[in-house]
């Protein structure tokens, strides 16, 4: 039992931590409902239709791929990541993390526990921080998404997080860095001269066992400095 | 000596990936036509599988093919096995199967039906110790490093013997004694005896350890998280079943550790065998969270007994130490030592005597974790320090001064062998750390209350071995005048790879944006190097990376001789040129010389070797033979003494007595690291180990149902490491005592692990200050057991319960 079930299909946002209650425009996020479901079959009870649902091709594979049925059409979606558009076959169970990584070849978001945790797999929906993790991909089609590696300049120029993190020698192992990174820069571009506190709070979704808060907290303010 | 690089801090090549996100660890491995592997892990805590049934995974659409046990050569007893045909823990692996998808492998591994018949179990060491109690293992019950498996029972007189609460000391496999302890013990003012527990602990790195393979040409290609890229690969080799040469190894990032990851696992290799069976298809076994926490190792639990006597001033004279080590399923890693050592080299007591025994448990396997051994010392003994200083009525950092081996370290003894140390001043350190926390005067408010709000202040001690020596070096001056720092060191995060790498710039001189550091897999030519543990990189590969370079300017010399005339010893290095010292006008840029090393040939260039180099060293040097002037060499510097890395830390809490909340206030950290040769490297380190130090004290610990052994703390939520919000926003504070070591080319050692336990039991030490003393003699000291203390009711756990509370 993961105790992790779906969440308020009225709510465009996937669950989060208590801290998110309150979104920057002042929009109420719910937080999750535990249900006695597994991660497994939730994922599977959202695939509304009868037919087999074990065809989530991964990109390389070739041999789902080639399966095509009658909800092939309703499984394209377009997904706007990073500024450019992608037409992509995502079936309805497959989470935005997954759909990042393994069709997008964007490996720069990384899968820390896969069930809304650690905040690894942090990316912007709208604007919004949310986990890939545990945002199906269904959900954010038509949606401008941001990922770590559309944060710096099309040129290579870094975010001012990005840079500010380096001085600071913020990362460690930097396995959490791209979510860290993901929800600072969400929180700098509505709040420009946050607290550390607002800082703090901004940043309270992403776990780092390296323990490297501190370093990242002062990343963050020193970014607000140069912003 | 002025140094132009140690010392200062500089960025590290490979940060910028990690913040723009192109860091490629395991998992980011992609392949054409790549398969994904899921694993079967058992059900019981510990079984013998009587049937495995692969019918209908074989009929899931995508499925590719299986692994079963009988597929895996099995190692000897209490070793983790790749795939095992009797689980020893809940989660361990039975089957494997690839599919072309993971989707399609997630569903074949619903499918397997796996039937087992349930073996004897046990989570708590006690309990298997009873004279009827089980054994985890078919074979034994207790084993360890340099310990055999064997069957350990001690006797219903040994439990009946001792207190409610006291710890039974039966027979043990380990035991030392040094000095007269029943004198010291009758001659003490002041003797304090307490049992205690520290819980066992998931290491839960945030990259899980994926990992991925195919073959080609002959070759196993492997991406591997791991923290230590050239000692992790004859491990990874023989798992494989290979030759060490057909092994092609990437792990140029690692994301996170912490012992977890130090060498090779079972794990790390079962892509290869899988991509093996189905003729060389690229493979990725992406693990879960669950997985890697059933996979992950974790530190061992103690249960304990301590008797430590002391004189009027402090000093402890005698002690009497007995401890019980939670292995889990597998000889582990010999934290038993770890634990007396550490406080026979911490607090230098004149006579000790030190038993402990190694018990298996039918929970995941424990490995080294940060400090292993060292930490759960300190939790365990620095608050029975405070309770001697009470009763002595002297003040707690006093005692820890009269104590705390200090002034270089020539007096000073490691362990209960009585080594001589390399350098100690952990006792400037605890006293700087005094001075800049203010100590003497903020210890005056200890149990102030503010509302609800106790305060309370800590001070601990932290210790681990912090270097080694006999590795190798090797550096290449290419004809672009470039050096290329050839370094085996993993990428934890600590930087150290490259900290070290400067090390072979500072003694040729370079200018560090002209220095290139090879690192990351075989393609990058490594030399044989320690594993990125135990906090020994700084001191090990300061030495392979000086000898190295000394190698490389002994060449530069001889080069410039044979080219310009004279003696070698007539040239000196000077702004990456050789120069005749008389007439530095006279010379040859490095760019000149390495290309007359490679017109020269032999030595110069790598053609010919030392003969006391690893094989993986010539390996790499005859790689790049021909291509610049490679400087190579063993070290062989002189070593005499254990290296110690040492620290003190000071920690202020306010606890809520009516919700049981500890709020960290603030933590400074002093160092005894030698010569800091990375100052923003030790700062990172040092806030980030007291972090880790927190979670240890406070929230993280192991949870099994007893029922049926299956562990309750498997995701991040219930492991409960420290957030963001835990740790306070601007008091997490560091200083160095600044002194060289004494043995070490550039005085520098260690200290990575000792700065977390030292936190830790600072944290444990401050609380139990802000609630008049009191000892939980337990760690982590979690919310329940603050509020049951503070209200003057007895706590919900049996007092040596572990691994069920």
């Amino acid at each position: 039992m993961d105790g992790i079930g779906p969440f308020d299909p009225t709510v465009g946002y996937p669950p989060g931590p208590a801290i998110r209650e309150i979104g920057p425009d002042g929009s109420k996020i719910p937080l999750w409902k535990p249900l006695h479901m597994s991660r497994r079959a939730f994922l599977r009870g959202v695939v509304c239709s009868g037919t087999v649902i074990a065809g989530s091709a991964y990109l390389f594979s070739t041999a789902t791929a080639a399966r095509a049925d009658a909800r092939a059409v309703e499984r394209m979606l377009r997904l706007t990541v990073n500024g450019r558009t992608h037409t992509v076959d995502v079936p309805p169970n497959e989470t935005l993390a997954f759909t990042i990584r393994y069709r997008l070849g964007l490996t720069g978001t990384k899968i820390g526990c896969n069930s809304a945790e650690c905040g690894a797999c942090n990316v912007m929906v709208g604007g919004m921080t949310v986990y890939s993790c545990s945002t199906l991909t269904h959900r954010v089609r038509d949606k401008e998404i941001t990922t770590v590696e559309g944060i710096a300049r099309p040129d290579g120029t870094l975010h001012p997080v990005q840079q500010a993190f380096i001085d600071e020698l913020a990362p460690q192992c930097g396995f959490c860095t791209p979510g860290m990174v993901v929800s600072a820069v969400a929180l700098l571009n509505v709040n420009p001269k946050p607290t550390i506190e607002e800082a703090r709070l901004a940043l309270s979704g992403n776990l780092c066992r390296c323990g490297a808060y501190d370093h990242y907290l002062r990343g963050v303010m020193t970014a607000a400095e140069r912003v | 000596m002025a140094y132009r690089l140690i010392g200062k801090n500089f960025t590290p090549p490979d940060i910028e990936a990690k913040v723009t996100g192109t860091a490629r660890y395991a998992e980011d491995f992609r392949a054409d036509g790549m398969a994904h592997i899921k694993i079967w892990g058992s059900r019981m805590p510990h079984g013998r599988v009587t049937r495995i049934d692969l019918s209908a995974a074989e009929r899931v659409p995508g499925f590719l093919g299986a692994l079963v046990p009988d597929d895996i050569k099995q190692p000897k007893p209490a070793s983790q096995a790749i795939l095992t045909s009797e689980p020893t823990f809940y989660g361990e692996p039975v089957v494997a199967v690839a599919a072309e998808t993971e989707q399609a492998a997630a569903d074949a591994i619903a499918a397997v039906v796996v039937e087992m018949e349930l073996l004897p179990f046990v989570v708590d060491p006690l309990e298997s110790l009873k004279p009827d109690g089980p054994n985890a293992l078919t074979g034994g019950n207790v084993t360890g490093s340099g310990i055999d498996l064997q069957t350990i029972k001690w006797s219903g007189r040994d439990f009946a013997m001792v207190a409610e609460g006291e710890l039974p000391r039966g027979q043990v496999p380990v035991e030392w004694t040094y000095g007269d302890v029943e004198a010291g013990f009758a001659a003490a003012k002041v003797i304090v005896e307490e049992s205690f527990v520290q819980a066992s602990n998931a290491h839960h790195a945030m990259e899980p350890r994926s990992a991925a393979a195919y073959w080609e040409g002959g070759k196993c290609h492997v991406w591997g998280s791991t923290q230590s890229t050239a000692f992790a690969q004859p491990g990874l080799a023989g798992l494989i079943g290979i030759p060490l040469e057909d092994l092609v190894f990437v792990a140029e990032f690692a994301g996170g550790g912490f012992g977890g990851k130090a060498g090779a696992y079972p794990l790390m290799a079962l892509p290869a065998l899988m991509s093996k069976k189905l003729g060389g298809r690229p493979c990725l076994l992406r693990v879960a969270r669950k997985e890697e926490y059933n996979n992950g190792y974790a530190r061992a639990g103690f249960q304990g007994w301590a008797k430590l006597g002391f004189r009027a001033d402090g000093r402890m004279i005698a002690a009497d130490v007995f401890t019980v080590q939670d292995l889990g399923t597998t000889t582990g890693f010999p934290d038993f030592n770890g634990f007396g050592n550490a406080l026979a080299t911490i607090h230098q007591p004149e006579a000790m005597h030190y038993r402990s025994i190694p018990v298996l448990t039918n929970t995941v396997p424990k490995g080294a974790q940060r400090g292993p051994g060292e930490q759960q010392c300190a939790n365990m003994i620095e608050p029975l320090l405070d309770k001697a200083a009470r009763e002595l009525g002297i003040d707690r950092v006093a005692l820890r001064l009269a104590n705390a081996p200090g002034g270089g370290g020539q007096d000073a003894r490691y362990g209960g062998k009585r080594d001589p140390v390399t350098s100690a001043y952990l006792r400037e350190a605890i006293a700087k750390g005094a001075e800049q926390f203010r100590w003497a005067e903020r210890v005056a408010d200890s149990g102030t209350r503010t509302g609800s709000k106790v305060r309370g202040y800590g001070v601990a001690s932290g210790f681990h071995t912090a270097g080694s020596y006999g590795f190798d070096g090797l550096v290449r001056i290419t004809p672009d005048g470039i050096l290329h720092v050839h370094t085996g060191v993993g990428n934890l995060g600590t930087y150290s790879y490259a900290s070290t790498s400067r090390i072979a710039a500072e003694v040729l001189g370079y200018d560090w944006s002209r220095v290139v550091i090879e690192r990351g897999g075989t393609a990058r030519h490594l030399p044989w190097n320690l594993g990125q543990f135990g906090s020994n990189t700084n001191y090990t590969m300061v030495r392979t990376n000086y000898v190295a370079a000394m190698d490389a300017k002994a060449k530069l010399q001889e080069i410039a001789a044979a080219a310009l005339g004279g003696a070698a010893a007539d040239y000196e290095l000077r702004d990456e040129r050789v120069v005749a010292t008389a007439d530095p006008a006279r010379g040859l840029s490095f760019a000149e010389a390495a290309q007359k090393a490679i017109e020269m040939g032999g030595k110069y260039a790598g053609q010919a070797l030392p003969e006391d180099i690893n094989p993986m060293t010539v390996a790499s040097a005859t790689a790049i033979a021909g291509t610049g002037l490679v400087g190579v060499a063993k070290d062989t510097l002189p070593q005499t003494g254990v290296v110690p890395g040492l620290s003190a830390s000071f920690v202020a809490v306010d606890v809520d007595v009516e919700t049981g909340r500890v709020d960290i206030l603030e933590c400074l950290s002093v160092a005894d690291c030698g010569l800091v040769i990375h100052p923003q490297g030790l700062a990172a380190q040092a806030r980030s180990a007291a972090v880790m130090g927190f979670g240890l004290a406070r929230t993280e610990r192991h949870i099994y149902d007893p029922a049926y052994a299956r562990p309750n703390a498997r995701g991040y939520h219930d492991a409960k490491p420290m957030t963001i919000l835990d740790i306070p926003a601007e008091g997490l504070h560091w200083a160095a005592v600044d002194q060289p070591d004494l043995v070490n080319p550039m005085g520098t050692k260690g200290i990575g692990e000792p700065l977390e336990g030292s936190a830790s039991a600072a944290l444990v030490t401050a609380i139990s200050d802000a609630l008049g003393g009191h000892l939980f003699n337990r760690a982590p000291v979690v919310t329940d057991m603050i509020l049951n203390a503070a209200e003057g009711l007895p706590q919900s756990h049996k007092p040596l319960a572990t691994n069920t509370v």
